[in-house]
């Protein structure tokens, strides 16, 4: 792209490059000109970030009891075995 | 978010734990990956029970490599791998073979964008082309409460829950499991570019709805 200036329609599509640290230094400078001028999307960038955090606040669910059981089984045989070895 | 330096520490410590055969060790980490493992072992088999299966012999091969683990990888991506390699060979073995990286490449592919079209001004808008219709609302605003309230956090899991499947693998491991960039694209055999596509657009979908949910009212 020639062009010197990112759309507030192209800036949302590069929001996550932009947070993983993978935009160019070229693309970096021009979507921080513009990011820094326009509410919209510094109040979109900033609803992106609350969203990841929202995420992190989700609990992953833990294994079930019967799971746990078997597998402790795995474990005590391959003791059992490695201690025989 | 762990960082990567106390997840080493503590990586270590339990790799020592459990080659001395403690099973306290072992139970920390069925806790901690035993899901994660049936997730992923879903996209290569055909039914839960056989992914049950191979995520058990996972956890055996881990045990009986141990010796062996040099530590290469972080112990987390090894387990993976063991988990990918498996789950992959069942999965051929069923006659069903669809890797990952190919449903990626393919979800990945889809032309799709973050924010509905509408929200912006069209291209030959005189003064906004492509600029917002209206500006999207500063949550910061809002009282903390309602934004952390049960309700959001169960929008938000509703919308990944709704995800294409690896949109929704990709922001589950990353956002929720707070794993990094490099791990997801290491475990699941796909392109730095593809797992941010996917991310990206997952993200944007659950960014959508909860903007759906915070604006109803």
């Amino acid at each position: 792209m020639k062009r010197d200036y990112f759309t507030c329609r192209e800036l949302v599509e590069l929001v996550t490059e932009y947070l993983e640290g993978a935009l160019s230094a070229r693309e970096l400078a021009i979507f921080e000109a513009h990011f820094s001028a326009c509410p919209g999307c510094i109040a979109y960038v900033e609803q992106m970030r609350q969203t990841i955090k929202l995420a992190g606040r989700l609990s992953a669910d833990s294994i079930t009891p019967q799971a746990r059981d078997a597998l402790l089984l795995v474990f005590r045989n391959w003791k059992k075995v490695g201690s025989n070895a | 978010m762990t960082s990567t330096l106390p997840a080493n520490t503590d990586e270590q410590r339990l790799i020592d734990s459990l080659r001395a055969g403690d099973q306290a060790a072992f139970e920390t980490l069925i806790e901690r990956y035993h899901n994660q493992l049936l997730r992923l072992a879903m996209f290569y088999v055909t039914n839960h029970a056989v992914a049950e299966d191979v995520v058990q012999e996972t956890w055996l091969g881990v045990l009986q490599g141990l010796a062996r683990f040099e530590g290469r990888s972080s112990l987390k991506t090894w387990i993976f791998r063991i988990l990918t390699n498996r789950a992959r060979t069942r999965g051929q073995r069923e006659g069903r073979s669809v890797p990952f990286s190919d449903l990626a490449v393919a979800e990945a592919g889809a032309g799709e964008t973050g924010v509905d079209a509408d929200q912006f001004w069209p291209a030959d808008h005189s003064s906004s082309a492509n600029g917002w219709v209206s500006l999207p609302r500063n949550w910061n605003e809002l009282p903390e409460d309602r934004l952390l309230s049960r309700e959001t956090l169960a929008r938000v899991q509703a919308a990944i829950a709704a995800l294409p499947p690896t949109q929704r693998e990709v922001i589950t491991l990353r956002d929720v499991e707070g794993w990094s960039a490099q791990e997801v694209c290491n475990v699941l055999e796909i392109t730095e570019t593809n797992q941010r596509v996917l991310l990206h657009r997952a993200r944007a979908k659950v960014r959508r709805e909860v903007e759906h949910y915070l604006n109803a009212e």
